[in-house]
């Protein structure tokens, strides 16, 4: 029992970190744009399929390949901003939470079906010679292909909040993210800005679908559920460190993991779901929410 | 005006009336039935989203507990009348409980909420009633479309009729304050979380009437099924497909996505998502009030030319127009 309780801790861990990193991109675009974008998971599953056949048709190992899907994501994303994201941040804040809402769910129907006629409904899964090496240690096992996305999860969330805090880009996006119109009347390019945190936010995504199609598997249709775990991740952690939507994210996982011993595996998704309506009906603004004003 | 728009809509009723005892067809029929479920599913969604301007994203789980609990008691052998009133009254429950915690949250948290509330349902209820449920062999024997139709057909008209007489009523003045500014209408002595709360379980006892529609005619799915998200985002795409706070909006929407559909899933069934994907974001970013504001553009623009051509001599009728017209897109825009 002990053996089942920790194991299951783990991997809700584990399964947490990705949650983590799904929610660094939403939180990235969510924060400097006031773009609600719930096309996020469909960017996962997108990341996940450009892993999967950079593995089976050109063999390139999907921890190798992992910049090339972060550049792939990247210029998919700075398209679709140019296509349509531009288009929503001349709104008020109102307007954008709503019409970006609206339009990613406009995309999430599109790039589903667009996955379904180009790649088929069937689940994929990469499967390399490590893929069964675990760490043991004592009573548990750890796969370390799933210990490698809870690592590239922190790294990721050190990596960003170094870029935000250290570099002049970085204050660029936030300076953006605070105030928009006082940015620009600094001399800030507020369109490029948001642009590139959407691009890097789609790239960040693209890394979890590397990962999920590594750790997991990908079919169309995945990328609902990742969209909102992350959005509960969000909600729990807010917008105010990367850290701690890590943090959150594998605290989410631990609840599921807990709870698929506690409570049964099939209402692992649902305990989470109260947990998450509990904590929204204590602190409607979020755990660490400071009303609708989005800062990074 | 109203009286007008009243015979009018009376002509319609009468007219699918008749249009149901007619056809024989059973593709029509059954295209007919999922315009009325969806123009009901939209129009109930329309009153919380479209007029109290709160965005939920678990709407189905009320559509669900519509269809879930009608089916089980029908089947289980009471009259259908009795089933469908004891599943509204179980959704007004079940909405009036979680409307409060739920109505509490304001934007994208009251949509996440939602969403994590319809997504729970949805999941509970395919843990509870994994197996399919079908119509036993007898009834399947004797099934009639009529039935079914009439029905759909009534509970899209208790929908509509209810719809246009909240956005006359003094309630659904409180609602539409509550979406322009909630702050301001609070600040006026408009109680608005009454009013959303009001909203929120009208729209959910609406949806189940829409699932008991669903329940009395489908022959057989899964309980789970319409718990699925996917009712949601269907609904919510045509409201603003067809005009989103409008009354006559979601049944255009609806008529267009049932129709869309099956013309384009007989040859290709991926093409009629993106199509209607692609529809959808160039709604949300060309014509937000959907296809009601297109045919009022449409309309304005021919009547304006009459008038300049009758009125040659008021050359200020134009910009005045114009000025009008720019006044009522600021508008739309907040929606």
């Amino acid at each position: 029992m002990t053996q089942l309780v920790v194991q299951s801790a783990l991997s809700g861990l584990l399964v947490g970190g990705m949650y983590g990193l799904v929610a660094l991109g939403l939180a990235l675009a969510f924060g400097v744009l006031n773009v609600l974008n719930v096309a996020h998971g469909e960017l996962v599953m997108i990341g996940g399929y450009a892993a999967f056949f950079l593995f089976s048709e050109v063999g390139v190992d999907p921890l190798l390949s992992l910049p090339l899907v972060f550049v792939i994501l990247f210029i998919f994303g700075m398209g679709l901003y140019q296509l349509l994201f531009r288009f929503i941040v001349r709104f008020d804040i109102e307007t954008r939470i709503k019409n970006s809402l609206l339009i990613s769910f406009g995309l999430v129907l599109i790039l589903q079906a667009v996955a379904v006629f180009l790649f088929t409904g069937d689940d994929r899964t990469i499967v390399t010679g490590y893929s069964s090496n675990a760490l043991v240690i004592g009573i548990v096992r750890i796969p370390w292909i799933r210990l490698a996305g809870l690592l590239l999860a922190v790294v990721a969330a050190f990596s960003l909040e170094w870029l935000l805090n250290r570099t002049t880009f970085g204050h660029s996006i936030r300076a953006t993210s605070e105030d928009w119109s006082l940015a620009a009347l600094t001399g800030i390019d507020v369109r490029r800005v948001y642009m590139i945190a959407f691009a890097i936010s789609a790239a960040l995504a693209g890394l979890a679908g590397s990962m999920v199609s590594l750790g997991y598997s990908v079919s169309p249709s995945i990328g609902l559920s990742w969209t909102l775990k992350a959005l509960i991740v969000i909600v729990f952690a807010g917008l105010g460190s990367m850290r701690g939507i890590v943090v959150a994210g594998m605290l989410l996982g631990l609840i599921e993991g807990l709870s698929s011993v506690w409570v049964g595996n099939a209402y692992r998704g649902v305990v989470a779901l109260v947990v998450f309506l509990l904590v929204l009906s204590v602190r409607p603004q979020g755990l660490f929410g400071r009303g609708s004003g989005a800062h990074v | 005006m109203f009286r007008r728009s009243l015979v009018w809509w009376l002509l319609v009723v009468a007219a699918a009336v008749v249009f149901g005892l007619m056809t024989q067809s059973e593709r029509v029929l059954t295209l007919a039935i999922q315009t009325f479920i969806f123009g009901a599913l939209a129009s109930s969604w329309n009153i919380l989203g479209g007029f109290a301007g709160q965005v939920s994203l678990g709407h189905a789980a009320f559509f669900g507990i519509g269809a879930l609990v009608t089916r089980e008691l029908w089947l289980d052998g009471r009259p259908l009348a009795v089933a469908v009133a004891i599943a509204l009254v179980a959704t007004a429950v079940a909405a009036s409980v979680v409307g409060v915690p739920m109505l509490r949250l304001r934007g994208i948290y009251f949509a996440v909420g939602t969403l994590a509330l319809g997504v729970g349902v949805w999941l509970t209820a395919g843990n509870l009633w994994p197996g399919i449920s079908s119509l036993p062999v007898d009834a399947l024997r004797g099934y009639e479309f009529t039935g079914p139709y009439f029905m759909a057909l009534g509970v899209v008209t208790v929908t509509v009729a209810l719809s246009i007489w909240l956005r006359r009523s003094k309630m659904g003045l409180g609602m539409m304050a509550v979406r322009e500014d909630e702050e301001a209408a609070a600040a006026t002595g408009v109680n608005a979380l009454a009013y959303k709360m009001m909203a929120f379980v009208i729209s959910a006892v609406l949806a189940a009437l829409a699932g008991a529609a669903f329940a009395y005619f489908s022959v057989s799915y899964y309980p789970q099924f319409p718990f699925s998200v996917v009712w949601t985002f269907e609904a919510i795409t045509v409201v603003f497909v067809g005009g989103v706070g409008t009354i006559i909006g979601p049944l255009v929407g609806a008529a267009f996505f049932v129709t869309g559909r099956d013309v384009l899933s007989s040859t290709f069934p991926e093409l009629q998502v993106i199509a209607f994907g692609v529809l959808f974001i160039l709604v949300v970013l060309v014509l937000p009030g959907g296809f009601v504001e297109g045919g009022e553009r449409l309309h304005e623009r021919i009547s304006r030319r009459r008038t300049s051509q009758h009125q040659q001599a008021t050359p200020d009728a134009t910009p005045d127009a114009t000025a009008r017209e720019s006044v009522k897109m600021e508008g739309k825009e907040k929606v």
